[in-house]
């Protein structure tokens, strides 16, 4: 092991003496009396390594003795990880003792006594390679498989492999020998490297499948899809993290991962409170059970937040490997490249827009590449899809971190502040927003044949029609309502329509929450149907009150069970108000 | 804070700038305390024996063979119950002419609260002010600051806040708060009773610029004393966090770091969040609410200062003067309580949300009609009466000097709607309409 001591103390930089080999990347603990902080090595030059303390490195002195550990910033693998709620460095919240974190308090991950009922999958003289599943323990309702180390490279037989039964975590469960006949002794726990992407898969296509949301706007206007990728960017104050949280309680996933990076503590809380009491409707079970949350909140050390969307991914990576459709939430990844630009602003790097680093754009393309629709070795298919949210300094969205983001994500869902303003939840901009997958012909395709055969150029005329209503409604503004056609009142209206019962969602109603493909293609036709219709107006003063009757009853559907008697009450009435004033 | 025997003392200067000096020393740990000339100075550098401090109270006159004494610790404060109705300077010596503290002494910016050991805030803070209570609700445990131009009575409005507010302890923590605006709370809290709930650590103007980085700290410890170990309701008014900031760009500056936005440090938003995530719920009960003034330049909340500021705290306040009922109003479009969810419909009465949704509205459809109005269009009839309601709705509801209870705005707000309303243009939920909506 090499040793080093500290040299110089810059908060938490610190510049250490080496007497041997050191990585970059390498982690190493600095000794402050009886506390151990962890450290991870960003610069070497000559035998002086620059690290940055994940920790406070308050009353450090010069001299401080300091050990290096030969490996990166790794996480720990394992069956146990689910509901968990770890830190950036994968440390278990729930294990440290007292209110307040201490420092140099590092905890375990996984249960390492815990006992796991394991069935094998594959056999003795079977031929494996990293990734490979040798068989599955049950982790909740989830299937966890039991991999092949994903450190291992080439090709492996497998000796042996235990029985059914019931095994510790530590407890060998196989065997496997190399070509040189080596042995290599696998248990239920792996480590990997969280900088680096978990390779073992046979392909990765481009995504083709929906993943509903629940959210209106999301799923019928601009679709996220299995392993795909989205950013949410928006000022304070318009609803980035509620968004998030619906998208993390309704979205078809086996798994979600929270990256909770530098922001609020109170808003992890909510997760914490509300999700255990929360139903998935999809399993019956409870929504902490398919959720595991990384929480870096903005008090925590700036060092660890960096780490933490790579602690997250990595987990996400090493689920998505069982065959499970994973979803990775990291709110904020802004706060991310802040700690990335304090870390270079300390090392005296050479600063790039706004005092960024330069390389800003590579490190979030290659974080986002991360995410993806995957075949593994078996055949079988996993994902990650990811959706970060921005926080653009000032709202304004020409700032690099947004602009590097743009650069890699295929799915943008602008929140305006406008609409924030005006309550018009949540708050995606129908017009900025977009989602690139609406034009892969693999999606187009499976959308058509799963939801109905001309959704999408409903999709596309809904488009059409909040565009014509946005620019009839810039027309009475600027003309005055009595200085346009009547046709202007009519079409602006009708984008309304579209805007209120559609695109706006209130969260916090149990209904409205979350709306299932089936109902959302339901209301769309039925909205769609009234926009084709032509009403008869005497003025535009009867305009307004007349689809806002319409908006009432429409909203008062999005109230109730869907296809209820009351649901049905609704309609009637609604087709009465059409009958009103219809021309045909 | 005196000197003690036996301590090691440099007198050899080799640097010196506004805010910094450096001398050779061994064995002084990071963010370590120090005296240089009798003046207050914490490390902030080291490399290998040469040491950089930070002198709080600048470096005017300090010679290359001013005396250095390190102290061994970082700054501390002494804690214990008679701090209540005390007030200090930044380095939380008194300033009352009262006697010094025999507490305990604990480091400032201490460790943070575990996550998982928080608890989600649920209780209410009533004010009175229906611009808070009923559209931006506060609950125990929130972050919250108001965004304020330098003419508007903020002070004044947050005095009033904390001294209506249900706390057993209001600690005032004041950055470069003019002498006036000092004397201001002092009397005021004096006035209410209330000052010996009352703890404050105050650099007006007057005390040197940097001296105000302790402010925040010492008040936030002192906070963290009485919501942890006593299990009290601590609010803590902070005034005015941009002169905070200012110090913070002023010594990064000093120390030759790269501004990045508004000649911030990059760093900024770490700070700030450092210090307004102790806001707290406890387990045990006790709590750490945290209001805080940022003064806003021309109203630009794209500043560094205020943006940072949002994406940090839980929601923020607006003041506004309603030209109409030529009062002060909590601004209903801006301001935005991001914990009100947690309280409003379930601690307040169910209808609570929806009102509250649908008078926004309609003073929103207020000001368009008031746009149209100047433009020179006609008012359409609609037009006419959500004007008459929001004049009405801002002098009986949202004036700050209004103080009635949130069942009371509530009932207002229904008569309001039924007066110039018709049922369809509430679109609230049928359930809540059969009860609240009395006309046919």
């Amino acid at each position: 092991m090499t040793k080093g001591v500290v040299k110089a103390i810059i908060e938490n930089l610190v510049q250490v003496e080496v007497s041997g080999p050191v990585a970059q990347n390498e982690i190493c603990y600095i000794e402050l009396g009886s506390v151990r902080l962890m450290a991870e090595v960003i610069k070497v030059l000559g035998n002086i390594a620059y690290t940055q303390v994940f920790e406070s490195t308050r009353g450090l002195k010069p001299g401080a003795n300091v050990e290096f550990t030969k490996h990166m910033l790794e996480v720990k693998l394992g069956p146990g990880m689910l509901s968990k709620s770890y830190d950036g460095l994968q440390n278990d919240l729930n294990k440290m003792e007292g209110v307040f974190l201490q420092r140099g308090d590092y905890t375990d991950p996984l249960d390492e006594d815990s006992v796991w009922d394991f069935t094998p999958i594959l056999k003795a003289g079977d031929r494996v390679s990293g990734g490979d599943w040798l068989g599955s323990v049950p982790e909740s309702w989830i299937s966890h498989k039991i991999m092949v180390p994903f450190a291992l490279e080439g090709e492996y037989t497998i000796k042996s492999i235990v029985d059914k039964g019931n095994y510790k975590l530590t407890d060998t469960i196989a065997t496997l020998t190399d070509e040189d006949g080596n042995e290599i002794e696998v248990n239920m726990i792996q480590r990997w490297p969280v900088k680096i992407p978990i390779r073992s898969y046979k392909e990765k296509p481009r995504p083709f499948k929906l993943l509903e949301t629940g959210v209106r706007t999301l799923d019928t206007l601009n679709p996220m899809v299995e392993g795909g990728t989205g950013f949410i960017p928006g000022p304070f104050g318009a609803g980035k993290t509620v968004l998030q949280h619906s998208i993390s309680k309704n979205a078809e996933a086996d798994l979600i991962i929270f990256a909770a990076c530098g922001e609020r503590a109170n808003e992890v809380v909510e997760i914490f409170v509300e999700f255990p009491q929360l139903d998935d409707p999809r399993t019956g079970r409870k929504l902490m059970e398919r959720t595991i949350i990384i929480c870096n909140t903005s008090n925590m050390p700036v060092a660890a937040r960096e780490a933490s969307v790579y602690t997250a991914m990595t987990i996400a990576e090493y689920y998505r490997n069982m065959g499970l459709r994973v979803l990775l939430l990291a709110d904020s990844t802004s706060r991310w490249a802040q700690a990335l630009r304090e870390m270079s602003n300390r090392m005296e790097e050479l600063p790039g827009p706004d005092a960024f680093p330069m390389d800003l754009t590579a490190i979030v393309s290659n974080f986002y590449a991360r995410a993806g629709y995957v075949y593994l070795n078996n055949g079988e298919t996993g994902s990650i899809t990811f959706i970060g949210t921005v926080s653009p300094a000032g709202g304004n969205l020409k700032e690099p971190v947004t602009e590097s983001t743009k650069k890699a994500a295929r799915c943008f869902y602008a929140l305006s502040q406008s609409r924030a303003d005006s309550k018009r939840y949540p708050a995606v901009d129908p017009i900025e927003s977009y989602s690139k997958y609406l034009e892969y012909t693999e999606v187009v395709q499976y959308l058509n044949e799963n939801i109905k055969s001309d959704w999408v150029d409903s999709v596309l005329f809904t488009k059409d029609m909040l565009l014509r209503g946005r620019e009839a409604q810039e027309q009475i503004n600027i003309l005055g309502d009595d200085g346009v056609p009547l046709s202007y009142h009519d079409r602006y209206w009708k984008s309304e329509l579209l805007d209120r019962v559609i695109l706006q969602q209130d969260a916090f109603d149990d209904v409205d929450a979350s709306t299932p493909m089936k109902r959302q293609e339901y209301m769309l036709k039925l909205v769609l149907d009234l926009c084709e219709k032509d009403f008869v107006f005497e003025s535009f003063e009867e305009v307004m009150p007349y689809y806002m009757k319409i908006v009432n009853v429409l909203r008062q559907m999005n109230y109730v069970k869907f296809q209820s008697t009351e649901f049905d009450g609704y309609l009637e009435d609604l087709h009465k108000i059409v009958e009103e004033r219809s021309a045909n | 804070m005196a000197t003690q025997a036996f301590q090691k003392i440099y007198t050899k200067l080799n640097q010196i700038t506004k805010a910094t000096c450096s001398v050779k020393a061994t064995g002084v740990g990071s963010e370590e305390l120090a005296t240089v000339g009798g003046r207050l100075a914490q490390v902030v550098k080291i490399v290998e024996d040469e040491i950089t401090l930070q002198v709080f109270a600048g470096t005017e006159g300090i010679g290359t063979d001013a005396e250095v004494i390190f102290f061994g610790k970082a700054p501390t404060l002494k804690v214990g119950t008679e701090l209540a109705g005390r007030f200090f300077n930044a380095y939380g010596d008194p300033i009352d002419g009262g006697p010094e503290i025999d507490g305990i002494e604990v480091e400032i910016g201490g460790p943070s609260v575990n996550p998982v050991r928080r608890e989600q805030p649920s209780e209410l803070i009533a004010t009175g002010i229906a611009g808070i209570d009923l559209n931006n609700t506060l609950v125990t445990g929130q972050k919250i600051p108001f965004f304020a131009d330098p003419d508007q009575p903020y002070n004044e409005v947050m005095a009033m806040v904390a001294l209506r507010a249900q706390s057993d302890k209001i600690i005032l923590g004041g950055m470069g708060l003019t002498n006036d605006d000092y004397l201001f709370y002092k009397h005021a809290f004096e006035n209410a009773g209330v000052i010996d709930r009352i703890i404050s650590f105050m650099n007006t103007t007057e005390d040197p610029t940097v001296e105000r980085l302790l402010v925040p700290d010492m008040a936030l410890t002192a906070a963290e004393y009485f919501a942890a170990e006593h299990n009290e309701k601590v609010l803590v008014l902070l005034t005015d966090m941009t002169l905070y900031c200012d110090a913070l760009s002023i010594v990064s500056n000093r120390m030759d770091q790269i501004p990045s936005k508004d000649s911030m440090p990059g760093s900024l938003y770490s700070d700030l969040a450092k210090l307004y995530e102790k806001a707290v719920q406890f387990p045990e009960g006790g709590s750490i609410t945290i209001i805080a003034v940022t003064t806003l330049s021309g109203g630009d909340i794209t500043h560094a200062i205020p943006d940072n500021t949002g994406y940090i705290t839980e929601g923020q306040l607006f003041l506004k003067r309603d030209t109409d009922i030529s009062k002060t109003v909590v601004d209903p479009f801006r301001s935005l309580s991001r914990l009100k969810q947690l309280v409003i419909g379930t601690e307040t009465r169910e209808d609570h949300p929806q009102v509250m949704n649908t008078a926004v509205r309609l003073y929103a459809d207020a000001a368009n009609a008031k746009t149209k109005l100047e433009n020179g269009f006609d008012l359409s009839d609609y037009d006419e009466r959500v004007l008459e309601f929001a004049k009405e709705y801002s002098h009986d509801i949202l004036a700050i000097d209004v103080n009635i209870d949130t069942d009371t705005m509530l009932d207002i707000a229904w008569e309001l709607f039924q007066k110039y309303m018709k049922k369809e243009e509430i679109g609230i939920r049928d359930d809540l309409m059969n009860i609240y909506w009395k006309k046919e």
